[in-house]
């Protein structure tokens, strides 16, 4: 998009506030080294910008005009300028960066080291590695709190969340959860933390006071089997009722409602669907396909899919710039 | 001398689990809950590798026993956050020592076994009265009637059946429609038996082999293949596809791209099923790859991850019941409860009428997966993997209740 069509953009929104706001949507493509920038409003590719190896992850900061990649098999975390698109600098970031959080005081980037068995704490202003702290095999997921005191690792071969103080950079509890997790997030204010496992197919609902259990989500799609409904990423509505999950290759997004667990609809989306991000208005959902290779669009009021667009291979992390 | 150096790495193993498990409660503030030791054995029975006529792949001195270690080293990860402290001994018995023997001393120790053994040694074990409420797994044999009439309640088999990878080679040529076949039966009684199950599934899949020939040089392939193949493949009928069994691995790596007709070459070479393969990458599996390859400095064989599921399974087990007790365990491990991520795409179960794991067959050539079986379109009432080997009808295993 260029800074014409983003003042138009912008003037329209301001012109007509019930219309759907462009913005872009990053898109990681894990197999073609590069992310594809989707406009919101015109549901089609508009930029494609090269990365590092093995793009994952993908935040932007709180004012968006950092992009953080998780370079995997560069072994980096990339930072880019969103309206160049010039890396301006690497962060180091431990072996193999999947996925990762940046702190809600904007400067500490949790990341989640998969080969590594470790998460690595970065401060994005020094550049330099502030803690590195033990967890399970293979993490992956990474989430913080609101008030950024409790930091979560999950790690995927050892089947828990790792629930660290973020002050200590010790590990306080460790919590068993379904096989496979992939993908944390705090909701309710902190309140809850929710956390997917994809090979045991479920999501499982903690209390964050205590570490409790409150409970579990369960899928079934008619005619897919059990063992094909992988949950991974998933996505909150603003006011924080309804869940949207992707199901890895069952090739749905679940949408859960957030005070009961019932899950209420599902929404038929392209081949293993990973993650999801929203329009800046959240009236649209982009949900990544890694196999198909493209990006469902879906009507969030409606909870049907709009539109399919093709993307690079194996469309992996999704980011919201508005 | 390898017997007491294995037993030798044992005893480090317990003693690294006991450390770690100290290093568990000092430094990650684990969940208060009861420690519990969970010993394993790794007993091997080693055989006389037959010659073959290529020197390319060596048999690993540790295949199998390399897959137990990296599981172990993954379970005690979450073992060190839970209380629970794992330890591996390796016991490998030279061919004509005394299995029976080193089985017992085991299973007084241990209350897991991982067995890599012929089928008539393995069923000799289970039979011991020292393995009564014990649980062993089959890492090794392929061969149907463990699984079928001479199956055991305190045997489970993390090795696929040898007809889950016959089954998932049908699958394929199905589906590419090469349903024209001709096989060609090395001379050894694992060949004869791998062939038999070619056929077998030959005839499951609607996969027609037209004809057969027994392989019967005593030739050095390695100079005289080009001039000797062309001759021996030339009065097939014509076929899409050449099946090789040749389970030794002995002439089949000499037959693609010498045949009479240009045919891919499929069974125990060229086009080829396996439990694992080092061209798996998709669904994490690139990870256990990479953990492998760094700790046994070679590529993962399918009697590693044979080896690596089984012990997974017992730590899965532990970690969701809290418990050692061999009984609970199996019990948990054939319920509806137990899943094991397998890197493989789909959660992997047991058979609960004959103790197999259930899993999806990698049908892969030298350089890439080709498919993963089983194949969209092969349906079945309950879970689609159990297109591939002995199903619940046909089994008769009655040890498990069935």
């Amino acid at each position: 998009m260029g800074p014409r069509t983003r003042l138009a953009a912008i003037l329209m929104m301001t012109a007509l506030p019930m219309e759907a706001s462009a913005g872009e949507i990053w898109v990681t493509n894990e197999k073609d080294d590069n992310i594809s920038v989707i406009d919101t409003e015109r549901l089609e590719v508009v930029r494609t910008i090269p990365t590092g190896e093995r793009p994952r992850g993908i935040t932007f900061n709180a004012d968006h005009s950092r992009v953080y990649i998780c370079a995997s098999d560069s072994d980096t975390v990339q930072v880019m300028d969103p309206e160049t698109g010039k890396i301006l600098h690497e962060l180091p970031s431990g072996e193999d960066p999947e996925q990762f959080v940046l702190a809600p005081d904007d400067r500490h980037l949790w990341i989640a080291n998969e080969d590594n068995a470790v998460t690595t704490v970065v401060d994005v202003e020094t550049r330099q590695v502030v803690a590195q702290i033990d967890v399970g095999i293979e993490p992956e997921g990474m989430a913080i709190s609101p008030d950024g005191k409790i930091a979560i690792t999950t790690s995927e071969t050892t089947n828990m969340a790792h629930w660290i103080d973020t002050a200590t950079h010790k590990v306080f509890a460790n919590t068993l959860v379904d096989s496979r997790p992939r993908h944390a997030e705090f909701t309710k204010g902190g309140r809850e933390l929710w956390v997917s496992s994809e090979i045991g197919g479920t999501v499982t609902v903690f209390n964050v006071a205590d570490q409790s259990e409150k409970g579990k989500i369960r899928f079934a799609i008619k005619g897919v089997n059990a063992d094909l409904i992988q949950p991974v990423g998933f996505e909150f509505t603003p006011d924080g009722k309804t869940a949207f999950v992707a199901l890895g290759p069952a090739n749905h997004v679940a949408v859960v409602n957030a005070e009961t667990l019932e899950v209420e609809d599902y929404i038929l989306v392209g081949r293993r669907v990973w993650h999801l991000a929203f329009s800046p208005d959240h009236s649209r959902l982009f949900t990544t396909n890694g196999v198909s290779g493209d990006v469902t669009v879906v009507d969030v009021a409606t909870r049907e899919p709009l539109k399919s667009i093709k993307v690079g291979r194996f469309p992996w992390g999704a980011a919201t710039r508005p | 001398m390898r017997k007491a150096c294995m037993r030798g790495a044992g005893r480090a193993c317990l003693l690294a689990a006991a450390w770690v498990a100290a290093l568990g409660t000092a430094a990650f503030g684990t969940n208060a809950s009861a420690e519990i030791a969970i010993s394993l054995t790794y007993l091997r029975q080693e055989v006389e590798a037959p010659p073959v006529l290529s020197n390319l792949d060596p048999v690993p001195e540790d295949l199998g026993i390399a897959g137990a270690e990296v599981a172990l080293t993954d379970t005690k990860t979450t073992g060190r956050f839970l209380g629970h402290l794992y330890s591996l001994d390796v016991v490998s018995v030279a061919p004509g020592g005394d299995l029976a023997g080193a089985a017992k001393t085991a299973l007084a120790a241990a209350s897991f076994l991982l067995l890599d053994a012929p089928a008539n040694d393995i069923l000799k074990i289970a039979d011991l009265p020292e393995a009564a409420g014990k649980l062993i797994f089959n890492v090794a044999s392929g061969e149907r009637r463990l699984r079928d009439g001479d199956c055991r309640a305190n045997l489970l088999h993390t090795i696929p059946e040898d007809a889950m990878r016959a089954d998932a080679l049908m699958q394929v040529l199905k589906a590419r429609r090469w349903t024209r076949t001709a096989l060609i039966v090395g001379p050894k009684p694992q060949d004869r038996a791998f062939a038999d199950t070619l056929r077998a599934s030959a005839v499951k899949f609607g996969v027609a082999i037209l004809a057969e020939k027994e392989w019967t040089f005593n030739t050095d392939l390695r100079r005289a293949a080009g001039q000797e193949i062309p001759l021996f493949t030339q009065d097939f009928p014509d076929h899409h596809v050449l099946l090789v069994a040749d389970e030794a691995d002995d002439f089949a790596r000499y037959v693609e791209h010498n045949t009479w007709l240009p045919r891919p070459v499929a069974g125990s070479d060229g086009l080829r099923s396996e439990g694992w393969a080092p061209v798996l990458e998709q669904w994490a599996a690139v990870q256990l790859q990479n953990r492998f390859e760094k700790a046994a400095k070679r590529e993962m064989r399918s009697r590693d991850y044979a080896a690596w599921t089984a012990l997974r399974t017992v730590g899965e087990a532990v970690t969701r019941t809290g418990s050692a007790d061999p009984a609970a365990l199996r019990g948990y491990i054939l319920s509806n409860a137990f899943g094991l991520d397998g890197f493989k795409g789909r959660t992997l179960t047991y058979r609960q009428w004959n103790g197999q794991l259930r899993q999806p067959m990698a049908v892969v050539n030298a350089r890439a997966l080709v498919e993963l079986a089983p194949l969209d379109g092969y349906l079945h009432q309950t879970n689609e993997m159990d297109t591939l080997g002995l199903d619940r009808p046909e089994s008769a295993c009655k040890a498990f209740g069935g």
